[in-house]
């Protein structure tokens, strides 16, 4: 089978502007990733599956992943204007300091595809789309009208992530109810707090249980209250 | 007024049969318990093992799964209950008709089991139902089952027909229909019927605060 950086390559050449990069998997496995540009997708991912040297006719599973927010501290050498005294004497010496500088990666969503060739009995190849962001412009094409496998998978990733997809046949929840408006896969969920006691507690769940411990003790004293 | 055991042994040599109004109400009870045919996880495949020859549950009078609520007797909560599914099973519940008993089957169905600290699984089927026979085991074997079956048909037995003891279903001020919860924004609203599941006050005591509200 072709490597990762010749399919690059082989989609350069049949869809001029795809903008595909290479995510590299830096584990013994290696097993790199391209990330399409969502505009072009369609067209890369019609070319993968009709490529006679590809054959890419099997998608085996899509997943979602979210990426958080991320600050990164950068350290830059930054040359300032110091006054100084030097000798007695004031002067502005030109001076170099290292700074550290933050700044705000912005988060975003990801959907990640694995396909497979039956036919040429390869693979995987797997491709990834990143969403703008993650809170509104979390919109990427849905690749059900090309493998009818995905429809059901990136209904669970818009269900459980959030990803809204373009194009998709019949984009329901899948897993949890409709009226449920939260993604539980997202890093920032917040599960509801519904179980009153756990008999093994421990850590953050210790915590919560106390909490109830002391509300239910409260909640016995006020209604023994009442019953005097 | 009960019988002495002994006379009604001797009697029942001689060719006589006594009983009481009650004995017999309850044996009849006990001896018919239509399960609801619904399963709803992999305790479900133990429940049908249950049935099956080896086990055959219909040594207790419990073979007749009937596929309709109306003319069930118990419902063996017998898998996981996921949020999405809580409101179907108190549906379905409130659709049988009295008496009507709940056995709660497995580790998922008594308290969430594996899944307690997940987002999508009831932690236990008590919270909105009252259940008779709770089973742990994940899942129970079919010997759990029969077990629980005969637990019961204890309690049946245990049961008079008049009194503090009365059973549900003779007993007028009793709840026949229970609040089916909705499936909320972010949970299922209530999160429990504290009439039928008390908030407990500590870990391990078992002390419980009956009827209190939800804080």
């Amino acid at each position: 089978m072709k490597t990762v950086e010749q399919i690059k390559a082989a989609i350069e050449a049949a869809v001029p502007g795809a903008g595909v990069t290479i995510v590299t998997n830096p584990s013994p496995s290696a097993q790199h990733s391209l990330l399409l540009n969502p505009s072009q997708a369609i067209a890369v991912a019609n070319f993968l599956r009709e490529d006679e040297e590809l054959a890419l006719d099997f998608l085996s599973n899509v997943t979602g992943v979210d990426y958080l927010d991320k600050e990164v501290a950068e350290k830059v050498k930054v040359t300032k204007q110091v006054a100084k005294t030097v000798d007695g004497v004031e002067q502005t010496i030109e001076e170099t300091v290292e700074e550290t500088r933050k700044h705000l990666e912005p988060g975003h969503l990801e959907a990640v595809y694995h396909l497979f060739s039956m036919r040429k009995k390869h693979g995987p190849v797997v491709l990834r789309m990143r969403t703008v962001n993650r809170t509104d412009k979390v919109e990427l094409p849905s690749f059900t009208p090309i493998w009818r496998s995905a429809e059901f998978q990136e209904r669970e990733i818009f269900d459980l992530y959030g990803i809204v997809f373009a194009g998709h046949p019949d984009l329901r929840r899948l897993l949890m109810w409709p009226e449920f408006k939260d993604h539980p896969m997202r890093k920032d969920y917040v599960e509801p707090d519904d179980f009153e006691y756990e008999p093994t507690a421990h850590d953050s769940v210790m915590a919560r249980a106390k909490s109830h411990e002391a509300a239910g003790e409260q909640a016995s004293l006020s209604s023994a209250e009442a019953a005097r | 007024m009960a019988v002495d055991k002994e006379l009604k042994i001797e009697l029942g040599k001689q060719g006589v049969f006594v009983t009481t109004i009650e004995e017999l109400y309850n044996w009849g009870r006990r001896s018919s318990i239509w399960p609801m045919q619904f399963g709803l996880a992999c305790c479900a495949i133990e429940m049908i093992a249950t049935t099956m020859a080896r086990y055959d549950l219909a040594r207790f009078g419990a073979e007749v799964f009937r596929p309709s609520p109306r003319q069930a007797d118990l419902m063996i909560i017998s898998g996981t209950v996921t949020k999405k599914m809580a409101p179907q099973v108190v549906r379905l519940y409130n659709q049988m008709a009295e008496p009507r008993y709940v056995i709660a089957m497995g580790a998922c169905a008594i308290s969430g089991g594996p899944f307690k600290q997940g987002y999508n699984v009831l932690k236990g089927i008590d919270r909105y139902i009252p259940v008779d026979v709770h089973i742990p085991g994940c899942p129970p074997r079919p010997e759990a089952l029969l077990q629980a079956f005969m637990t019961l048909q204890k309690k049946i037995d245990g049961q008079s027909l008049t009194g503090e003891n009365r059973p549900r279903h003779l007993n007028a001020d009793a709840p026949g229909e229970f609040p089916v919860p909705v499936q909320g924004e972010h949970d299922l609203e209530p999160p429990a019927n504290h009439l039928v599941w008390p908030l407990p006050v500590k870990q391990g005591t078992g002390n419980c605060v009956q009827g209190s509200e939800k804080q």
